[in-house]
C-alpha cells in the first residue's frame, strides 16, 4: 500500500507538468518529426534520435523529454506507411508487416490494412505505457537497494545479452559490443587522465598543428552525437543512395479506415499478446527493436487457425507485428529507466539526451525513481500521449504523408546529410566533428554490411563510461572493506541482489547462445565468398590489437586508466580469434560471412566509393571554404549530376536548403564550420 | 610588475568611477561596442555550473556595456576546461569582443603545474570574480561523536569512505582537510561530479562528503531535515582583504578554520595550512573568474569592470543573484585583483607541498 501512496502523488505531479501547452507542443512536434523519419525508408528512432540530441543541451527537462519521446513512440506508427505502401521497411521494427501489408496494398486494401495497423499501434503503445507504469511501482523498492556492485551486474548482464542476442553469431555480437566499450574508451582516462589511444606526440606538439589539434579532439573522446549518427545514419543513407529506387510503385490508398480498425477489434485478443510479447522483449536488453516484430509474428501465424492467407494479405499478419512494436517502447523503457542500461540502441541515445536536459538533473537508473519520480512518471504520460497523438495525425494526414514515400532518395539524401552535418558539428563546432562523422560512417558501413550488430557497438560505447565507473569503484570500495575483513566485505560484494543476478546473468548466457542463431536483426543477409568479410575480421582483430598494445603502454602509477580497456580489449581480441577459427574452418555458405554487397548487388546501381566521394567532397570543400560555400556547390552539383534534374532545379533546392539550414544556425544561434578561407578572411555571417 | 600595478591602478579608477556616477565614456576612453557582439567563452559544456553562471551574468551585461552589444555564450568544453583556456592563451586583444570565463578546474591544474596547461594568468586581465562556497557533512551517528566546537579527534579511529572527482580537481581542498584534521579517509576516485558523491553518501557507500552551496541548498538540506545527516563545517569565504571568514550564506555554520583550531594536530599555520588556503582561495571564494585577453588596454578593462560593478548596483541584484548564484561576493577592480593574485600566485612552497603530498599520498604523478 504504501508503495502505492508514494508513486500517487508522483503520477499527479507528473500529469501536470505534461498537461502544459509548450509541453505538449514539444510533443507534437516531436511526433511530426518521428512521423517523418518512420516514413523515410531505412531511417529509425536511432537516426532521429541523433538528430535531436545537439539541440538537448540545457533544454527544460519536460519539453526535452517530450520531444524526445514524441519521436521514440511514433517511428513503429509511421514506419508502417513504407512497409504497407512501398513494401520497404519503414524501419527495422516493421519488417514482417511488409509480408502482409505489401499484398493488401497490392490488392487495393491499403487503407484497410494502415488502420488496421495504427489501431494496433495504439494499442499496443498503450499497453506498453501501463506496463511500465505498473512495473515502476513494483520494482522500485528493490531498485532503491541497488548499489554499484548491483550495477556493475546488472550492466554486465545488460551487455552479455545485447552481445548474444544482437544477432546470428553470438561472438561477432559480444565482439561489436566489445568494440563499442572500446571506442568509448578512447581519450583521456576518467581516472587518472592518462591519454588512452591519442599518442602522447601529439599532445607535445605544437599548438595549432594538426597533432595537437586532433589531440585536443580526441583527448576527449568521441561524442554520441558523431558515432550515433555515423553508425546508424550515414550507412542508411548511404545504401539507400546507392540504390536510388525510383518509387513509382507506391500502392494507392484505397477506402476501408473502419473496417481495419473493425480488424483489429475482431483480433484484439492477438492484439494483446502480441503486446504482451513486444514489452517483454522491450525489456531484455539487446533484443530491442528489430526482432520483435518477428516474434509477433511467428506468434500470430502459430496461433491462427487457418494459416493458408498468411504472406498474400491477412490482416492478422499486420496486426501482430505492429501492437508488439509500439509496445516494446513501454517495456524498452524499463532497463533504461530503472538501471540505466539501454536495452536497444535508440535507448541508448535516449540515455544520453535526457542526461543533456536541464542542469543534467534526469540520469536515469535507480537515483531517478528515487529523486525523479515526477519525471519517471511524465515520460509514461508522455508515452502514451505520443501514441494517441502519432496515431491520430497518421490517420488524419495519411495522403499526404504516404505522398512523403514516393519521394526520390537521391532528392531527399542530400537535405537529410546536411542536417546530419549540422548536427555532428554541435558537437564541439570544430570541423573534426565532420572528420570523425565521416571516418566513424566508414566503419558504420563496415558493420552493417558484414552484419556485425550496430546496436551492440552503439549499447557498448554507451555503457563504456558507466561500466568502467561502476568497476573501478566496486573495485575500491571492495579493497577498503576487505582491508576491514571479509565479514564486512562479504554482504557488500555478494549481497542477494548480486547473486541473484549472477545467475540470471549465467542462465541467459547458456540460453541466448542456444537461440541466438534464430534471430535476424536486420533481415537474412545473404553470404557471398569468404574474402570480404574475413578482411574486414582481420581489420578489427588489428585495431584490438592496438588497443591491447596501447592499454599496455599505460604506465603502472595510472592503472586505474589502464585496467578496463585492458581486459575488454582481451575479450574482444578472444572473441575475433574465436571468429577467424570458425572462418577458417567453415564453408563458404555459412551465415557468418554475411555480406550485403552480394545481398544488395541486384539493386544497387551506384558503388560505394562514387557514392562516398560525393560527402567526402563536402568534407574537403568545407575544410577548404567553409561549410555554407561547399553545402552550396555540393547540393547544387548533387540534385543536377547525381539527380539528374535541371538547373534551375538543382538551383531552387539549393537555395531553399541553405535558407533552412540558415534559419536552423539563426534561431539557435549557432556558426558553421569554418574552412581555410575563413581563416584569410574575415566573412559576414553565415560564411564565418 | 609594472603593468600590474598600473592595471590594478586602473581597474582601482574604474571602481571608484562607478561608485562617483562619471563614467569612462565621459572621458572618452570607453569603448563603444554598438553593433557588436560579444562572445564570452566558457570552456565546460552546457551543463555545468559555469554555463548557469554566465547565462546569468550574460543579459545583464549587454544591458550595461556601453552600446548594448548582444553577448552570447561560446561553449568550448574539452580536457577539463584546458583546452579553451590553452585556446584563449593564443587571442590577443582585438576590440573587446572575447571574453574568457575560467573556474576552480582551470585554476588547479595552472597551480599543479600540469604539463597540459599552456596559458597563463598573469597575461590575462581580470574584470570579475564570483565567488561559491562548500559545505562538508557526515553522516549523524558520526557527528555525534564531534567533540566540541566540532573536533574532529572522535572521528580519529573511523573509517570514512569519500567519493571523489580525482585528487588533482577541486576534491584536492576537502582532501587536504581530511587529511589535515587526521581523519582516515579512504577517497573512492573517479565519480562524475559532486551530485554522484552525495548519491553515493546516500546509498551509504560513502560517509563523509562535502557539497559547494548550491547543491547542498537543494540535495543536502533535504538530508539534514530528515534526521540522515548533520553539516559539519564551511570552507569559509573571503571578505575583501583575502581573509577567511564564515560563510554569509552559512552564517551559523564553522569554517573549516575554526574546526582546525578546536582540533588537536590541526595548524592553522604552517605549509600544510598555507597550501590549503591558497588551494581553497583558486577553488572557491573566486571560483569563477572573466578575463579579456593578453594585450587588452586599459579602457577596455575598466569598461568591462564598470559594466560588472554596474550589474551589481541594480536595485534587483541582490534578489535575482541570490537564488541562482547564492550569497557570495562579485568582486570588480582591486577585489577582483586580490582575489586572483591569491588564486594564482601559490607561494611555491605551498605548491611544492601538494605535488609532494599528491605523490606520496595518491601516486599522483605531475610529470
Amino acid at each position: 500500500m504504501d508503495v502505492f501512496l508514494t508513486a500517487l502523488p508522483a503520477l499527479n505531479d507528473a500529469f501536470a507538468m505534461i498537461l502544459q501547452p509548450h509541453v505538449i507542443g514539444y510533443l507534437v512536434l516531436g511526433v511530426a518529426m518521428g512521423l517523418c523519419i518512420g516514413v523515410f525508408p531505412g531511417l529509425g528512432g536511432i537516426a532521429g534520435l541523433s538528430l535531436l540530441l545537439p539541440f538537448m543541451f540545457g533544454m527544460e527537462p519536460v519539453t526535452g523529454l517530450a520531444l524526445m519521446i514524441g519521436m521514440v513512440a511514433v517511428v513503429p506508427t509511421s514506419d508502417t506507411f513504407a512497409s504497407v505502401l512501398m513494401g520497404i521497411p519503414g524501419s527495422s521494427a516493421s519488417q514482417a508487416t511488409v509480408l502482409d501489408g505489401f499484398p493488401m496494398a497490392k490488392k487495393g486494401q491499403a487503407a484497410r490494412a494502415l488502420s488496421a495497423a495504427f489501431a494496433s499501434s495504439l494499442f499496443g503503445g498503450l499497453m506498453g505505457a501501463a506496463f511500465l507504469t505498473v512495473f515502476i511501482l513494483a520494482a522500485r523498492p528493490v531498485v532503491l537497494l541497488f548499489k554499484t556492485p548491483e550495477l556493475l551486474m546488472i550492466s554486465v548482464f545488460g551487455l552479455s545479452m545485447v552481445g548474444i542476442l544482437a544477432g546470428r553469431i553470438a561472438l561477432k555480437g559480444i565482439a561489436a559490443a566489445g568494440l563499442g566499450l572500446l571506442v568509448g574508451t578512447i581519450g583521456e582516462g576518467r581516472f587518472e587522465g592518462e591519454l588512452r589511444m591519442v599518442p602522447r606526440a601529439w599532445r607535445d606538439a605544437e599548438t595549432g598543428s594538426i597533432p595537437f589539434e586532433l589531440y585536443q579532439y580526441l583527448g576527449d573522446g568521441l561524442k554520441l552525437v558523431i558515432v550515433g549518427l555515423a553508425i546508424f545514419a550515414i550507412p542508411e543513407i548511404i545504401a539507400l543512395l546507392r540504390q536510388d529506387r525510383a518509387i513509382a510503385e507506391r500502392a494507392p490508398l484505397g477506402g476501408g479506415w473502419l473496417l481495419g480498425v473493425k480488424d483489429w477489434w475482431a483480433n484484439k485478443w492477438l492484439s494483446l499478446r502480441c503486446s504482451l510479447i513486444g514489452v517483454a522483449v522491450g525489456v531484455i536488453p539487446g533484443l530491442g527493436g528489430s526482432v520483435v516484430d518477428w516474434i509477433a509474428y511467428g506468434h500470430t501465424v502459430q496461433t491462427s487457425k487457418d494459416k493458408s492467407k498468411f504472406g498474400s494479405g491477412d490482416v492478422r499478419g499486420v496486426i501482430g507485428p505492429e501492437s508488439s512494436n509500439n509496445a516494446k517502447e513501454g517495456g524498452g523503457l524499463v532497463p533504461t529507466l530503472l538501471f540505466g542500461i539501454p536495452g536497444s540502441g535508440s535507448m541508448a541515445i535516449f540515455i544520453s539526451g535526457g542526461a543533456l536536459l536541464g542542469s543534467g538533473q534526469i540520469e536515469v537508473g535507480p537515483a531517478m525513481l528515487d529523486r525523479n519520480l515526477n519525471f519517471t512518471y511524465a515520460i509514461v504520460w508522455l508515452l502514451a500521449l505520443a501514441n494517441v497523438v502519432g496515431t491520430l495525425i497518421c490517420i488524419a494526414a495519411s495522403g499526404g504523408i504516404a505522398r512523403l514515400t514516393s519521394i526520390r532518395f537521391a532528392l531527399l539524401a542530400p537535405f537529410l546529410f546536411m542536417i546530419i552535418a549540422f548536427a555532428a558539428f554541435q558537437s564541439r563546432q570544430e570541423i573534426w566533428d565532420l572528420v570523425a562523422l565521416f571516418g566513424v560512417g566508414l566503419l558504420g558501413i563496415m558493420l552493417r554490411r558484414f552484419d556485425w550488430s550496430r546496436p551492440a557497438f552503439l549499447i557498448g560505447f554507451v555503457l563504456s563510461l558507466p561500466v568502467e565507473r561502476y568497476a573501478n569503484q566496486a573495485h575500491q570500495q571492495a579493497t577498503i572493506k576487505l582491508r576491514q575483513g571479509w565479514e564486512v566485505a562479504q554482504p557488500y560484494i555478494f549481497s542477494p541482489i548480486v547473486i541473484t543476478l549472477i545467475i540470471i546473468t549465467v542462465l541467459s548466457i547458456i540460453i541466448g547462445l542456444r537461440q541466438a542463431k534464430n534471430i535476424q536483426a536486420e533481415g537474412n543477409v545473404a553470404v557471398g565468398t569468404k574474402r570480404a568479410p574475413l578482411v574486414f575480421l582481420l581489420g578489427v582483430t588489428a585495431v584490438v590489437l592496438v588497443f591491447v598494445a596501447n592499454a599496455w603502454q599505460i604506465p603502472d602509477y595510472a592503472f586505474r586508466d589502464r585496467i578496463f580497456p585492458n581486459f575488454v580489449a582481451l575479450v574482444t581480441l578472444v572473441c575475433c580469434i574465436f571468429l577467424i577459427i570458425q572462418m577458417m574452418l567453415r564453408g563458404e555458405e555459412n551465415t557468418i560471412f554475411a555480406d550485403r554487397e552480394v545481398q544488395d548487388a541486384a539493386v544497387n546501381t551506384y558503388g560505394l566509393g562514387s557514392t562516398l566521394a560525393w560527402f567526402a567532397a563536402l568534407l574537403i570543400g568545407t575544410a577548404l571554404v567553409g561549410f555554407i560555400l561547399a553545402l552550396a556547390v555540393f547540393l547544387l552539383l548533387f540534385i543536377r549530376i547525381r539527380a539528374g534534374k535541371s538547373w534551375g532545379f538543382a538551383a531552387i533546392y539549393t537555395g531553399c536548403g541553405i535558407a533552412f539550414i540558415c534559419a536552423m544556425a539563426w534561431t539557435l544561434n549557432r556558426d558553421f564550420p569554418p574552412g581555410l578561407l575563413q581563416g584569410a578572411f574575415d566573412l559576414p555571417w553565415p560564411l564565418t | 610588475m609594472k603593468t600590474m600595478t598600473t592595471r590594478l591602478m586602473a581597474s582601482a579608477v574604474a571602481v571608484s568611477a562607478a561608485f562617483t556616477g562619471t563614467t569612462a565614456i565621459a572621458d572618452g576612453h570607453a569603448l563603444d561596442l554598438s553593433g557588436q557582439t560579444v562572445e564570452w567563452i566558457i570552456p565546460f559544456s552546457e551543463t555545468g555550473g559555469s554555463a548557469r553562471w554566465a547565462n546569468f551574468y550574460a543579459p545583464l551585461l549587454a544591458e550595461e556595456l556601453p552600446g548594448n552589444p548582444t553577448v552570447v555564450v561560446v561553449f568550448e568544453p574539452g580536457a577539463g576546461s584546458t583546452r579553451g583556456a590553452n585556446s584563449f592563451q593564443e587571442m590577443t586583444y582585438v576590440d573587446g569582443t572575447t571574453i574568457f570565463g575560467s573556474s576552480g578546474s582551470t585554476q588547479f591544474p595552472y597551480l599543479l603545474n600540469d604539463p597540459r596547461v599552456r596559458y597563463e594568468y598573469g597575461d590575462w586581465n581580470v574584470v570579475l570574480a564570483s565567488g561559491t562556497g562548500g559545505v562538508a557533512y557526515l553522516p549523524t551517528d558520526l557527528a555525534g561523536m564531534l567533540g566540541e566546537n566540532g573536533d574532529a579527534s572522535g572521528l580519529a579511529g573511523e573509517a570514512l569512505v569519500y567519493g571523489s572527482q580525482g585528487a588533482t580537481r577541486l576534491d584536492l581542498v576537502p582532501l587536504l582537510a581530511w587529511e589535515m584534521l587526521g581523519l582516515n579517509v579512504e577517497p573512492v576516485f573517479g565519480i562524475e561530479g559532486r551530485g554522484d558523491g552525495r548519491l553515493m553518501f546516500e546509498r551509504g557507500e560513502a560517509n563523509i562528503d562535502y557539497q559547494t552551496s548550491s547543491s547542498y541548498l537543494s540535495g543536502v538540506v533535504p538530508l539534514v531535515e530528515a534526521g540522515s545527516a548533520v553539516p559539519w563545517f564551511s570552507f569559509g569565504a573571503l571578505d575583501s582583504d583575502g581573509n577567511i571568514v564564515r560563510d554569509p550564506t552559512f552564517p551559523d555554520m564553522p569554517t573549516f578554520q575554526e574546526i582546525c583550531e578546536a582540533t588537536d594536530g590541526c595548524e592553522t599555520s604552517g605549509e600544510a595550512w598555507d597550501a590549503w588556503e591558497a588551494f581553497f582561495v583558486a577553488g572557491f571564494p573566486a571560483q569563477k573568474m572573466v578575463f579579456l585577453p593578453a594585450g587588452a588596454p586599459d579602457n577596455a578593462i575598466a569598461t568591462f569592470t564598470e559594466a560588472f560593478a554596474a550589474i551589481q548596483e541594480r536595485d534587483d541584484f541582490a534578489e535575482i543573484s541570490a537564488a541562482r548564484l547564492g550569497l557570495y561576493p562579485q568582486m570588480t577592480g582591486a577585489a577582483a585583483q586580490t582575489a586572483l593574485a591569491s588564486a594564482t600566485e601559490v607561494p611555491a612552497e605551498a605548491r611544492d607541498f601538494v605535488i609532494n603530498w599528491l605523490s606520496e599520498r595518491y601516486g599522483v604523478v605531475l610529470e
